[in-house]
Protein backbone atom coordinates (compact mmCIF):
# COMPACT_ATOMS: atom_id res chain seq x y z
CA UNK A 1 0.00 0.00 0.00
CA UNK A 2 1.06 3.31 -0.56
CA UNK A 3 0.13 6.43 1.71
CA UNK A 4 0.24 9.93 0.79
CA UNK A 5 0.24 12.31 4.67
CA UNK A 6 -0.59 15.41 3.58
CA UNK A 7 1.55 16.69 0.81
CA UNK A 8 2.11 19.89 -0.09
CA UNK A 9 4.10 21.89 -2.35
CA UNK A 10 3.74 25.61 -3.07
CA UNK A 11 4.90 27.89 -5.72
CA UNK A 12 5.46 31.49 -3.96
CA UNK A 13 2.13 32.15 -2.90
CA UNK A 14 0.54 29.36 -4.97
CA UNK A 15 -0.22 26.22 -3.03
CA UNK A 16 -0.61 23.43 -6.23
CA UNK A 17 -1.06 20.45 -3.79
CA UNK A 18 -2.56 21.49 -0.35
CA UNK A 19 -1.77 18.78 2.15
CA UNK A 20 -3.21 15.69 -0.58
CA UNK A 21 -3.53 12.59 1.79
CA UNK A 22 -4.50 9.14 -0.14
CA UNK A 23 -4.32 5.86 0.28
CA UNK A 24 -3.54 3.44 -2.95
CA UNK A 25 -4.26 -0.63 -2.97
CA UNK A 26 -1.67 -3.15 -2.81
CA UNK A 27 -3.35 -3.99 -6.62
CA UNK A 28 -5.35 -2.16 -9.07
CA UNK A 29 -5.52 0.71 -11.30
CA UNK A 30 -5.95 4.00 -10.10
CA UNK A 31 -6.23 6.90 -12.47
CA UNK A 32 -6.32 10.54 -11.72
CA UNK A 33 -8.09 13.31 -13.19
CA UNK A 34 -8.78 16.46 -13.55
CA UNK A 35 -7.77 20.19 -15.44
CA UNK A 36 -4.67 21.69 -16.61
CA UNK A 37 -3.03 22.61 -13.84
CA UNK A 38 -5.12 20.87 -11.00
CA UNK A 39 -1.87 19.32 -9.51
CA UNK A 40 -2.18 15.63 -10.70
CA UNK A 41 1.57 15.50 -12.03
CA UNK A 42 3.25 17.68 -9.18
CA UNK A 43 0.99 14.83 -6.92
CA UNK A 44 2.52 11.70 -9.24
CA UNK A 45 6.25 14.09 -8.66
CA UNK A 46 6.14 14.53 -4.90
CA UNK A 47 4.88 10.37 -4.13
CA UNK A 48 7.91 9.55 -6.08
CA UNK A 49 10.43 12.03 -4.71
CA UNK A 50 11.32 13.34 -7.49
CA UNK A 51 10.23 16.81 -6.62
CA UNK A 52 10.42 17.68 -3.14
CA UNK A 53 7.66 18.46 -0.86
CA UNK A 54 7.08 20.87 1.55
CA UNK A 55 5.60 19.16 3.85
CA UNK A 56 4.07 15.97 4.19
CA UNK A 57 5.54 12.28 3.71
CA UNK A 58 5.25 9.07 1.84
CA UNK A 59 5.31 5.79 2.69
CA UNK A 60 5.34 2.45 0.08
CA UNK A 61 4.70 -0.84 1.46
CA UNK A 62 5.99 0.64 4.91
CA UNK A 63 9.02 2.29 3.04
CA UNK A 64 9.75 5.78 3.88
CA UNK A 65 10.09 6.69 0.07
CA UNK A 66 11.15 10.25 0.75
CA UNK A 67 14.12 9.34 2.98
CA UNK A 68 14.82 6.06 2.42
CA UNK A 69 18.10 5.08 0.04
CA UNK A 70 17.01 5.83 -3.17
CA UNK A 71 17.90 2.20 -4.46
CA UNK A 72 15.86 0.88 -2.35
CA UNK A 73 12.51 3.07 -3.22
CA UNK A 74 13.63 2.50 -6.91
CA UNK A 75 12.81 -1.50 -6.38
CA UNK A 76 9.53 -1.06 -5.54
CA UNK A 77 8.50 2.17 -7.01
CA UNK A 78 8.86 3.50 -10.68
CA UNK A 79 7.61 6.95 -12.33
CA UNK A 80 6.50 8.18 -15.90
CA UNK A 81 7.02 11.55 -16.11
CA UNK A 82 4.63 13.75 -18.28
CA UNK A 83 7.55 14.50 -20.56
CA UNK A 84 11.30 13.81 -21.29
CA UNK A 85 13.76 16.03 -21.75
CA UNK A 86 16.90 14.63 -23.01
CA UNK A 87 19.29 15.52 -25.93
CA UNK A 88 21.57 12.17 -24.77
CA UNK A 89 21.65 10.23 -28.19
CA UNK A 90 21.00 6.43 -26.84
CA UNK A 91 19.22 3.53 -28.00
CA UNK A 92 15.53 2.42 -27.33
CA UNK A 93 17.55 -0.60 -25.90
CA UNK A 94 19.63 1.00 -24.15
CA UNK A 95 16.97 3.40 -22.60
CA UNK A 96 14.73 0.19 -21.78
CA UNK A 97 17.93 -1.20 -19.78
CA UNK A 98 17.91 1.71 -17.12
CA UNK A 99 15.18 0.13 -16.21
CA UNK A 100 17.27 -2.10 -14.73
CA UNK A 101 19.70 -0.28 -13.30
CA UNK A 102 18.28 -0.43 -9.45
CA UNK A 103 18.43 -4.18 -10.05
CA UNK A 104 21.52 -4.72 -11.46
CA UNK A 105 23.72 -1.72 -10.42
CA UNK A 106 24.61 -1.59 -14.51
CA UNK A 107 25.52 -5.21 -14.81
CA UNK A 108 23.19 -6.87 -17.22
CA UNK A 109 21.79 -10.50 -15.46
CA UNK A 110 19.82 -12.66 -18.19
CA UNK A 111 16.75 -11.87 -15.91
CA UNK A 112 17.49 -8.44 -16.79
CA UNK A 113 17.45 -9.11 -20.39
CA UNK A 114 14.07 -11.35 -19.97
CA UNK A 115 12.23 -8.37 -18.83
CA UNK A 116 14.07 -5.83 -21.53
CA UNK A 117 12.96 -8.10 -23.90
CA UNK A 118 9.47 -8.69 -23.08
CA UNK A 119 9.13 -4.47 -21.88
CA UNK A 120 10.08 -3.78 -25.36
CA UNK A 121 7.95 -6.55 -26.96
CA UNK A 122 5.11 -5.19 -24.76
CA UNK A 123 5.60 -1.64 -26.37
CA UNK A 124 5.69 -2.85 -29.64
CA UNK A 125 9.03 -1.64 -30.00
CA UNK A 126 11.13 -5.10 -30.89
CA UNK A 127 12.01 -3.75 -34.35
CA UNK A 128 12.68 -0.40 -33.15
CA UNK A 129 15.23 -1.39 -30.16
CA UNK A 130 18.49 -0.45 -31.48
CA UNK A 131 17.21 2.67 -33.14
CA UNK A 132 18.33 5.81 -31.53
CA UNK A 133 15.81 7.78 -29.48
CA UNK A 134 15.88 10.84 -30.48
CA UNK A 135 15.19 9.39 -34.12
CA UNK A 136 11.69 8.41 -33.23
CA UNK A 137 8.34 9.66 -33.72
CA UNK A 138 6.91 11.11 -30.36
CA UNK A 139 4.60 8.04 -29.45
CA UNK A 140 7.78 5.54 -30.38
CA UNK A 141 9.52 7.55 -28.12
CA UNK A 142 7.02 7.41 -25.36
CA UNK A 143 6.28 3.65 -25.74
CA UNK A 144 10.00 3.73 -25.35
CA UNK A 145 10.00 6.04 -21.96
CA UNK A 146 6.89 3.72 -21.03
CA UNK A 147 8.76 0.25 -21.76
CA UNK A 148 11.44 1.29 -19.15
CA UNK A 149 9.67 1.85 -16.47
CA UNK A 150 7.87 -1.48 -17.49
CA UNK A 151 11.56 -3.19 -17.72
CA UNK A 152 12.55 -1.34 -14.26
CA UNK A 153 9.10 -4.00 -13.10
CA UNK A 154 8.52 -2.26 -9.12
CA UNK A 155 5.16 -3.28 -7.54
CA UNK A 156 4.01 0.33 -7.58
CA UNK A 157 3.77 1.97 -11.46
CA UNK A 158 3.31 6.02 -10.97
CA UNK A 159 2.41 7.17 -15.01
CA UNK A 160 2.13 10.35 -15.78
CA UNK A 161 -0.18 10.83 -18.94
CA UNK A 162 1.38 7.56 -20.49
CA UNK A 163 -1.22 8.14 -23.58
CA UNK A 164 0.87 11.10 -24.52
CA UNK A 165 1.42 11.01 -28.09
CA UNK A 166 -0.12 7.19 -28.79
CA UNK A 167 -2.48 6.39 -31.30
CA UNK A 168 -5.34 4.61 -30.59
CA UNK A 169 -3.82 1.30 -31.37
CA UNK A 170 -0.95 1.71 -28.93
CA UNK A 171 -3.25 3.59 -26.46
CA UNK A 172 -5.47 0.89 -26.11
CA UNK A 173 -2.99 -1.78 -25.92
CA UNK A 174 -1.03 -0.06 -23.44
CA UNK A 175 -4.54 0.25 -21.08
CA UNK A 176 -5.07 -3.62 -21.53
CA UNK A 177 -1.65 -4.03 -20.84
CA UNK A 178 -1.78 -2.16 -17.29
CA UNK A 179 -5.02 -3.84 -16.46
CA UNK A 180 -3.11 -7.42 -16.92
CA UNK A 181 0.03 -6.53 -15.15
CA UNK A 182 -2.67 -5.60 -12.08
CA UNK A 183 -4.63 -8.33 -12.68
CA UNK A 184 -2.33 -11.25 -13.36
CA UNK A 185 1.00 -9.59 -11.35
CA UNK A 186 -0.70 -7.58 -8.78
CA UNK A 187 0.72 -4.60 -9.40
CA UNK A 188 -1.02 -1.58 -8.18
CA UNK A 189 -0.86 1.27 -11.17
CA UNK A 190 -1.58 4.92 -10.74
CA UNK A 191 -2.03 6.64 -13.99
CA UNK A 192 -3.19 10.37 -14.69
CA UNK A 193 -5.25 10.56 -18.08
CA UNK A 194 -6.93 12.84 -19.87
CA UNK A 195 -9.13 10.82 -21.86
CA UNK A 196 -11.74 10.16 -18.93
CA UNK A 197 -13.32 7.16 -21.25
CA UNK A 198 -10.00 5.24 -20.91
CA UNK A 199 -10.47 5.95 -17.25
CA UNK A 200 -13.78 4.54 -16.75
CA UNK A 201 -13.40 1.75 -19.30
CA UNK A 202 -9.96 0.45 -17.03
CA UNK A 203 -9.34 1.90 -13.63
CA UNK A 204 -10.78 0.22 -10.27
CA UNK A 205 -10.63 3.88 -8.67
CA UNK A 206 -10.87 7.66 -10.09
CA UNK A 207 -9.33 10.26 -8.11
CA UNK A 208 -9.95 13.70 -9.70
CA UNK A 209 -8.33 16.63 -8.68
CA UNK A 210 -8.75 20.44 -8.94
CA UNK A 211 -6.46 23.34 -7.66
CA UNK A 212 -4.58 21.14 -5.81
CA UNK A 213 -6.82 18.96 -3.92
CA UNK A 214 -8.53 15.62 -4.34
CA UNK A 215 -12.13 16.56 -5.04
CA UNK A 216 -13.76 13.25 -5.95
CA UNK A 217 -12.61 9.60 -5.18
CA UNK A 218 -14.17 6.57 -6.16
CA UNK A 219 -15.43 3.60 -8.46
CA UNK A 220 -16.26 4.87 -12.31
CA UNK A 221 -19.52 4.33 -11.73
CA UNK A 222 -19.29 7.42 -9.18
CA UNK A 223 -16.82 9.93 -10.44
CA UNK A 224 -17.93 9.37 -14.24
CA UNK A 225 -21.26 10.91 -13.63
CA UNK A 226 -22.80 13.79 -15.28
CA UNK A 227 -22.76 16.44 -12.05
CA UNK A 228 -19.44 14.88 -10.63
CA UNK A 229 -17.59 15.31 -13.93
CA UNK A 230 -19.01 19.31 -14.14
CA UNK A 231 -17.89 19.50 -10.66
CA UNK A 232 -14.08 18.76 -11.53
CA UNK A 233 -14.27 20.51 -15.40
CA UNK A 234 -16.45 23.20 -15.21
CA UNK A 235 -18.40 21.80 -18.84
CA UNK A 236 -21.12 19.67 -18.89
CA UNK A 237 -20.93 16.28 -20.24
CA UNK A 238 -23.09 13.63 -21.30
CA UNK A 239 -22.63 10.29 -19.78
CA UNK A 240 -23.84 6.78 -21.43
CA UNK A 241 -23.72 3.29 -20.60
CA UNK A 242 -22.22 1.57 -23.71
CA UNK A 243 -21.34 -2.04 -23.51
CA UNK A 244 -21.48 -1.86 -19.97
CA UNK A 245 -19.09 1.17 -20.14
CA UNK A 246 -19.72 4.58 -18.72
CA UNK A 247 -18.82 6.53 -21.47
CA UNK A 248 -18.61 10.46 -21.55
CA UNK A 249 -19.33 12.67 -24.86
CA UNK A 250 -18.29 15.78 -24.39
CA UNK A 251 -17.94 16.77 -27.95
CA UNK A 252 -20.23 19.30 -28.31
CA UNK B 1 31.55 0.52 -51.24
CA UNK B 2 29.14 -0.20 -48.55
CA UNK B 3 28.37 2.22 -45.48
CA UNK B 4 29.19 0.41 -42.19
CA UNK B 5 26.44 -0.14 -39.89
CA UNK B 6 26.38 1.85 -36.60
CA UNK B 7 27.38 -1.37 -34.94
CA UNK B 8 30.21 -2.54 -37.23
CA UNK B 9 31.81 0.75 -35.97
CA UNK B 10 30.86 0.27 -32.04
CA UNK B 11 32.59 -2.55 -32.33
CA UNK B 12 35.64 -1.46 -34.34
CA UNK B 13 35.81 1.98 -32.74
CA UNK B 14 37.87 0.85 -29.90
CA UNK B 15 40.41 -1.48 -31.27
CA UNK B 16 40.87 1.20 -34.14
CA UNK B 17 41.60 3.73 -31.14
CA UNK B 18 43.69 1.33 -29.37
CA UNK B 19 46.31 0.86 -32.77
CA UNK B 20 46.30 4.39 -33.11
CA UNK B 21 47.67 5.39 -29.97
CA UNK B 22 50.39 2.18 -30.05
CA UNK B 23 51.12 3.74 -33.40
CA UNK B 24 51.36 7.23 -32.26
CA UNK B 25 53.25 6.46 -29.21
CA UNK B 26 55.92 4.88 -30.95
CA UNK B 27 56.42 7.12 -33.16
CA UNK B 28 56.60 9.76 -30.34
CA UNK B 29 59.67 7.33 -28.49
CA UNK B 30 61.81 7.58 -32.22
CA UNK B 31 61.36 11.20 -32.42
CA UNK B 32 63.70 13.36 -31.08
CA UNK B 33 67.38 15.56 -31.51
CA UNK B 34 68.97 12.43 -30.55
CA UNK B 35 68.95 9.94 -33.10
CA UNK B 36 68.36 6.73 -31.06
CA UNK B 37 69.68 4.18 -34.03
CA UNK B 38 73.58 6.05 -33.47
CA UNK B 39 73.53 5.18 -29.51
CA UNK B 40 75.05 1.83 -28.80
CA UNK B 41 72.35 -0.33 -26.46
CA UNK B 42 72.65 1.12 -23.01
CA UNK B 43 72.82 5.07 -24.10
CA UNK B 44 69.70 4.53 -25.84
CA UNK B 45 67.99 2.63 -23.18
CA UNK B 46 68.57 5.34 -20.79
CA UNK B 47 67.46 8.38 -22.77
CA UNK B 48 64.08 6.36 -23.68
CA UNK B 49 63.57 5.73 -19.86
CA UNK B 50 64.76 8.57 -19.07
CA UNK B 51 63.01 11.23 -21.84
CA UNK B 52 60.91 9.44 -24.52
CA UNK B 53 59.27 7.32 -22.45
CA UNK B 54 58.12 9.61 -19.99
CA UNK B 55 57.32 12.16 -22.35
CA UNK B 56 54.87 9.87 -24.69
CA UNK B 57 53.35 8.78 -21.00
CA UNK B 58 52.40 12.11 -20.25
CA UNK B 59 50.79 12.88 -23.48
CA UNK B 60 48.95 9.86 -23.37
CA UNK B 61 47.98 10.45 -19.78
CA UNK B 62 47.30 14.10 -20.33
CA UNK B 63 45.12 13.37 -23.00
CA UNK B 64 43.17 10.69 -22.18
CA UNK B 65 42.12 12.43 -18.73
CA UNK B 66 41.05 15.68 -20.62
CA UNK B 67 38.91 14.47 -22.80
CA UNK B 68 37.30 12.12 -20.37
CA UNK B 69 36.74 15.03 -18.26
CA UNK B 70 35.77 16.95 -20.93
CA UNK B 71 33.21 13.87 -21.39
CA UNK B 72 31.94 13.96 -17.93
CA UNK B 73 31.30 17.45 -17.88
CA UNK B 74 29.43 18.00 -21.01
CA UNK B 75 27.28 14.93 -19.63
CA UNK B 76 26.50 16.22 -16.25
CA UNK B 77 25.89 19.93 -17.54
CA UNK B 78 23.50 18.02 -20.38
CA UNK B 79 25.27 20.86 -22.58
CA UNK B 80 28.06 19.57 -25.50
CA UNK B 81 29.73 23.38 -25.04
CA UNK B 82 30.70 22.16 -21.36
CA UNK B 83 34.07 21.49 -20.91
CA UNK B 84 37.39 22.28 -18.25
CA UNK B 85 38.03 25.25 -20.50
CA UNK B 86 34.25 26.38 -20.98
CA UNK B 87 33.04 26.16 -17.11
CA UNK B 88 36.13 27.95 -15.72
CA UNK B 89 37.69 25.07 -14.12
CA UNK B 90 40.70 25.44 -16.00
CA UNK B 91 41.31 28.41 -15.19
CA UNK B 92 40.26 28.16 -11.61
CA UNK B 93 43.04 25.44 -11.02
CA UNK B 94 45.57 28.32 -12.57
CA UNK B 95 44.77 30.73 -10.12
CA UNK B 96 45.26 27.57 -7.47
CA UNK B 97 48.02 27.23 -9.03
CA UNK B 98 48.92 30.83 -8.78
CA UNK B 99 48.30 31.04 -5.13
CA UNK B 100 50.28 27.95 -4.41
CA UNK B 101 53.13 29.16 -6.08
CA UNK B 102 52.63 32.43 -4.29
CA UNK B 103 52.34 31.44 -0.39
CA UNK B 104 54.12 28.01 -0.50
CA UNK B 105 56.99 29.07 -2.39
CA UNK B 106 58.81 25.48 -3.09
CA UNK B 107 56.19 23.61 -2.00
CA UNK B 108 55.83 19.75 -3.52
CA UNK B 109 53.88 19.36 -7.29
CA UNK B 110 51.61 16.94 -5.32
CA UNK B 111 50.95 19.97 -3.10
CA UNK B 112 50.31 22.63 -5.51
CA UNK B 113 48.14 20.01 -7.10
CA UNK B 114 45.86 19.77 -4.51
CA UNK B 115 45.64 23.55 -4.06
CA UNK B 116 45.04 24.04 -7.81
CA UNK B 117 42.32 21.07 -7.42
CA UNK B 118 40.45 22.80 -4.13
CA UNK B 119 40.39 25.70 -6.55
CA UNK B 120 39.37 24.03 -9.74
CA UNK B 121 36.45 22.62 -7.62
CA UNK B 122 35.20 25.56 -6.48
CA UNK B 123 35.50 27.77 -9.63
CA UNK B 124 33.70 24.59 -10.97
CA UNK B 125 31.09 24.45 -8.29
CA UNK B 126 30.45 27.90 -8.90
CA UNK B 127 29.53 27.75 -12.27
CA UNK B 128 27.24 25.15 -11.51
CA UNK B 129 25.56 27.05 -8.76
CA UNK B 130 24.75 29.25 -11.04
CA UNK B 131 23.60 27.68 -14.21
CA UNK B 132 21.27 25.84 -11.64
CA UNK B 133 19.93 29.49 -11.21
CA UNK B 134 19.26 30.30 -14.49
CA UNK B 135 15.30 29.60 -15.78
CA UNK B 136 16.04 28.92 -19.09
CA UNK B 137 18.57 26.44 -20.04
CA UNK B 138 19.96 28.05 -23.16
CA UNK B 139 22.60 26.03 -25.50
CA UNK B 140 24.80 28.70 -25.70
CA UNK B 141 23.82 30.77 -22.65
CA UNK B 142 25.45 28.07 -20.11
CA UNK B 143 29.31 27.79 -21.68
CA UNK B 144 29.13 31.83 -22.09
CA UNK B 145 28.20 31.76 -18.60
CA UNK B 146 31.12 29.83 -18.09
CA UNK B 147 33.01 31.52 -20.04
CA UNK B 148 32.54 35.12 -18.52
CA UNK B 149 33.36 33.00 -15.08
CA UNK B 150 36.21 31.91 -16.21
CA UNK B 151 37.70 35.61 -18.21
CA UNK B 152 37.35 36.59 -14.09
CA UNK B 153 39.03 34.16 -12.65
CA UNK B 154 41.78 34.77 -15.39
CA UNK B 155 41.70 38.25 -14.91
CA UNK B 156 42.20 37.74 -11.16
CA UNK B 157 44.98 35.62 -11.77
CA UNK B 158 46.97 38.01 -14.31
CA UNK B 159 46.52 40.36 -11.68
CA UNK B 160 48.52 39.01 -8.73
CA UNK B 161 50.54 37.27 -11.27
CA UNK B 162 51.61 40.57 -12.89
CA UNK B 163 52.29 42.31 -9.48
CA UNK B 164 54.18 39.12 -8.66
CA UNK B 165 56.22 39.22 -12.03
CA UNK B 166 54.81 35.72 -12.82
CA UNK B 167 53.20 36.92 -16.02
CA UNK B 168 55.39 34.27 -18.12
CA UNK B 169 55.06 31.11 -15.76
CA UNK B 170 50.94 32.11 -16.10
CA UNK B 171 51.26 31.96 -20.36
CA UNK B 172 52.80 28.18 -19.78
CA UNK B 173 50.10 27.21 -17.61
CA UNK B 174 47.60 27.60 -20.31
CA UNK B 175 49.23 26.64 -23.15
CA UNK B 176 50.46 22.62 -22.50
CA UNK B 177 54.21 22.14 -23.18
CA UNK B 178 55.71 18.94 -22.96
CA UNK B 179 59.55 19.93 -23.89
CA UNK B 180 60.97 19.65 -20.22
CA UNK B 181 59.12 16.39 -19.61
CA UNK B 182 61.71 13.92 -17.97
CA UNK B 183 61.40 11.22 -15.72
CA UNK B 184 60.74 12.69 -12.73
CA UNK B 185 58.28 15.58 -14.01
CA UNK B 186 55.41 13.86 -14.81
CA UNK B 187 54.18 11.31 -12.65
CA UNK B 188 51.66 13.65 -11.16
CA UNK B 189 49.60 12.70 -14.69
CA UNK B 190 49.10 9.21 -12.91
CA UNK B 191 46.40 10.54 -11.22
CA UNK B 192 45.10 12.10 -13.80
CA UNK B 193 44.79 8.51 -15.63
CA UNK B 194 43.76 7.01 -12.39
CA UNK B 195 41.04 9.65 -11.85
CA UNK B 196 39.75 8.91 -15.78
CA UNK B 197 40.09 5.02 -15.48
CA UNK B 198 38.47 5.58 -12.19
CA UNK B 199 35.49 7.34 -14.14
CA UNK B 200 34.42 4.08 -15.82
CA UNK B 201 33.08 2.54 -13.21
CA UNK B 202 30.44 5.16 -12.89
CA UNK B 203 29.80 5.59 -16.48
CA UNK B 204 26.40 4.25 -16.24
CA UNK B 205 25.89 6.54 -13.24
CA UNK B 206 27.21 9.77 -15.46
CA UNK B 207 24.87 8.71 -18.63
CA UNK B 208 21.56 8.50 -16.57
CA UNK B 209 22.66 11.38 -14.51
CA UNK B 210 23.03 13.17 -17.97
CA UNK B 211 19.54 12.07 -18.49
CA UNK B 212 18.26 14.73 -15.78
CA UNK B 213 18.05 14.37 -12.16
CA UNK B 214 14.03 13.06 -11.97
CA UNK B 215 15.19 10.47 -14.75
CA UNK B 216 18.32 9.54 -12.32
CA UNK B 217 16.43 9.21 -9.20
CA UNK B 218 13.81 7.26 -10.50
CA UNK B 219 15.80 4.22 -10.94
CA UNK B 220 17.91 4.73 -7.42
CA UNK B 221 20.46 7.07 -8.61
CA UNK B 222 21.84 9.68 -5.92
CA UNK B 223 21.99 12.63 -8.46
CA UNK B 224 24.06 14.93 -6.42
CA UNK B 225 26.16 12.17 -5.38
CA UNK B 226 26.75 11.43 -8.87
CA UNK B 227 27.03 15.03 -9.84
CA UNK B 228 29.91 15.52 -7.43
CA UNK B 229 31.94 12.97 -8.24
CA UNK B 230 31.93 13.57 -11.92
CA UNK B 231 33.02 17.10 -11.80
CA UNK B 232 35.40 16.09 -8.68
CA UNK B 233 36.85 13.76 -11.09
CA UNK B 234 36.98 16.21 -13.90
CA UNK B 235 38.59 18.79 -11.70
CA UNK B 236 41.46 16.87 -10.39
CA UNK B 237 42.35 15.42 -14.21
CA UNK B 238 42.25 19.04 -15.28
CA UNK B 239 44.20 20.51 -12.14
CA UNK B 240 46.46 17.77 -12.62
CA UNK B 241 47.70 19.07 -16.14
CA UNK B 242 47.41 22.60 -15.32
CA UNK B 243 50.16 21.85 -12.52
CA UNK B 244 52.09 19.36 -14.58
CA UNK B 245 52.05 20.54 -17.85
CA UNK B 246 49.87 23.32 -19.09
CA UNK B 247 45.99 23.28 -19.98
CA UNK B 248 45.22 21.82 -23.47
CA UNK B 249 43.07 24.02 -25.38
CA UNK B 250 39.92 22.26 -26.67
CA UNK B 251 40.72 18.93 -26.13
CA UNK B 252 37.91 18.21 -23.53
CA UNK B 253 35.68 19.90 -25.62
CA UNK B 254 36.18 18.78 -29.12
CA UNK B 255 36.80 15.02 -28.41
CA UNK B 256 33.85 14.08 -26.68
CA UNK B 257 31.77 15.76 -29.14
CA UNK B 258 33.43 13.87 -31.95
CA UNK B 259 33.69 10.84 -30.64
CA UNK B 260 29.77 10.94 -29.11
CA UNK B 261 28.66 11.85 -32.47
CA UNK B 262 29.81 8.72 -34.12
CA UNK B 263 29.42 6.43 -31.24
CA UNK B 264 26.11 8.06 -29.34
CA UNK B 265 25.85 8.71 -25.35
CA UNK B 266 26.10 5.36 -23.53
CA UNK B 267 29.13 6.44 -21.68
CA UNK B 268 30.05 2.85 -20.95
CA UNK B 269 30.64 2.56 -24.59
CA UNK B 270 32.05 5.97 -25.63
CA UNK B 271 34.25 6.91 -22.53
CA UNK B 272 37.36 4.36 -23.20
CA UNK B 273 37.52 5.83 -26.86
CA UNK B 274 37.13 9.08 -25.65
CA UNK B 275 40.34 8.47 -23.65
CA UNK B 276 41.95 7.14 -26.60
CA UNK B 277 40.93 9.14 -28.95
CA UNK B 278 42.14 12.12 -26.56
CA UNK B 279 45.45 10.53 -26.68
CA UNK B 280 46.38 10.51 -29.84
CA UNK B 281 45.28 13.95 -30.67
CA UNK B 282 47.48 14.93 -28.32
CA UNK B 283 50.40 12.19 -29.66
CA UNK B 284 49.49 14.11 -33.25
CA UNK B 285 50.13 17.50 -31.91
CA UNK B 286 53.15 17.13 -30.36
CA UNK B 287 54.73 14.88 -32.66
CA UNK B 288 53.76 17.37 -35.45
CA UNK B 289 55.20 20.71 -32.72
CA UNK B 290 58.29 18.79 -32.71
CA UNK B 291 59.05 17.76 -36.51
CA UNK B 292 57.73 21.26 -37.91
CA UNK B 293 60.71 23.03 -37.22
CA UNK B 294 63.01 20.41 -36.41
CA UNK B 295 65.67 20.68 -33.99
CA UNK B 296 63.42 23.22 -32.84
CA UNK B 297 59.66 23.08 -31.18
CA UNK B 298 56.70 24.14 -31.62
CA UNK B 299 54.73 23.45 -28.19
CA UNK B 300 51.79 21.10 -28.09
CA UNK B 301 49.62 23.83 -27.18
CA UNK B 302 49.90 25.96 -29.73
CA UNK B 303 49.29 23.31 -32.19
CA UNK B 304 46.16 21.86 -30.00
CA UNK B 305 45.14 25.55 -30.00
CA UNK B 306 45.34 25.91 -34.08
CA UNK B 307 44.28 22.57 -34.66
CA UNK B 308 41.27 22.46 -31.86
CA UNK B 309 39.87 26.04 -33.18
CA UNK B 310 39.30 24.86 -36.91
CA UNK B 311 37.34 21.23 -35.83
CA UNK B 312 35.32 23.24 -33.80
CA UNK B 313 34.35 25.51 -36.34
CA UNK B 314 33.96 22.62 -38.44
CA UNK B 315 31.99 20.97 -35.41
CA UNK B 316 29.52 23.71 -35.42
CA UNK B 317 28.71 25.04 -39.21
CA UNK B 318 28.74 21.07 -40.62
CA UNK B 319 24.91 21.04 -42.44
CA UNK B 320 22.23 19.82 -40.36
CA UNK B 321 24.18 19.51 -37.32
CA UNK B 322 22.07 19.32 -33.89
CA UNK B 323 23.31 22.46 -32.47
CA UNK B 324 21.33 24.21 -34.78
CA UNK B 325 18.10 22.43 -33.10
CA UNK B 326 18.04 21.29 -29.67
N1 LIG C 1 8.19 24.85 -11.31
C1 LIG C 1 7.03 25.49 -11.13
N2 LIG C 1 7.01 26.78 -10.76
C2 LIG C 1 5.84 27.43 -10.58
N3 LIG C 1 4.65 26.88 -10.74
C3 LIG C 1 4.60 25.58 -11.11
C4 LIG C 1 5.78 24.83 -11.33
N4 LIG C 1 5.43 23.58 -11.69
C5 LIG C 1 4.08 23.56 -11.71
N5 LIG C 1 3.59 24.76 -11.36
C6 LIG C 1 2.16 25.10 -11.25
O1 LIG C 1 1.55 24.13 -10.44
C7 LIG C 1 0.25 23.86 -10.91
C8 LIG C 1 0.07 22.37 -11.04
O2 LIG C 1 0.92 21.89 -12.07
P1 LIG C 1 0.88 20.39 -12.53
O3 LIG C 1 1.94 20.20 -13.54
O4 LIG C 1 0.89 19.52 -11.34
O5 LIG C 1 -0.55 20.30 -13.22
P2 LIG C 1 -1.23 19.07 -13.92
O6 LIG C 1 -2.48 18.78 -13.18
O7 LIG C 1 -0.30 17.97 -14.12
O8 LIG C 1 -1.63 19.72 -15.32
P3 LIG C 1 -1.58 19.12 -16.81
O9 LIG C 1 -2.87 18.43 -17.01
O10 LIG C 1 -1.51 20.33 -17.66
O11 LIG C 1 -0.41 18.25 -16.91
C9 LIG C 1 0.07 24.63 -12.21
O12 LIG C 1 -0.72 25.75 -11.96
C10 LIG C 1 1.46 25.03 -12.57
O13 LIG C 1 1.46 26.27 -13.22
MG1 LIG D 1 0.62 17.12 -15.71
Amino acid sequence: MITLDALTKSYGPATVVDAVSLEIADAGVTSIIGPNGAGKSTLLSLASRILGADAGGVTADGVDVLNAPSRAVATILSILRQEHHTTARITVRELVEFGRFPHSHGRLTPECRAAVAEALAYCDLTDLAERPIHQLSGGQRQRAYVAMVLAQDTHYVLLDEPLNNLDMVHATALMRLLRRLADERGKSIVLVLHDVNYASAYSDRIIAMRDGAVIQDGPPSLVIAEDALEAVYGMRFRVHELDGDRVAAYYR
Amino acid sequence: MRRPTPDTVAAVAPWAAVALVVVLGAVSMAIGVIDLGALDGPEARELILTSRLPRTAALILAGASMAVAGLIMQHLAQNRFVAPTTAGTVDAAAVGLLVATLLFTGAAVITKVAIALVFALAGTALFVLLTQRIQFKDMILVPLLGLVLAGVYRAGAEFFAFRAGLTQALDTWFNADFSGIIEGRYETLWLAGLAAAGAYLFANRFTAAGMGEAFATNIGVNYRLVMSGGLGIAALATAVVVVTVGAIPFLGLIVPNIVTLVLGDNLRRVLPVTALVGASLVLVCDIVGRVLIFPYEISMGLIVGVVGSAVFLAMVMRKGNRYATT
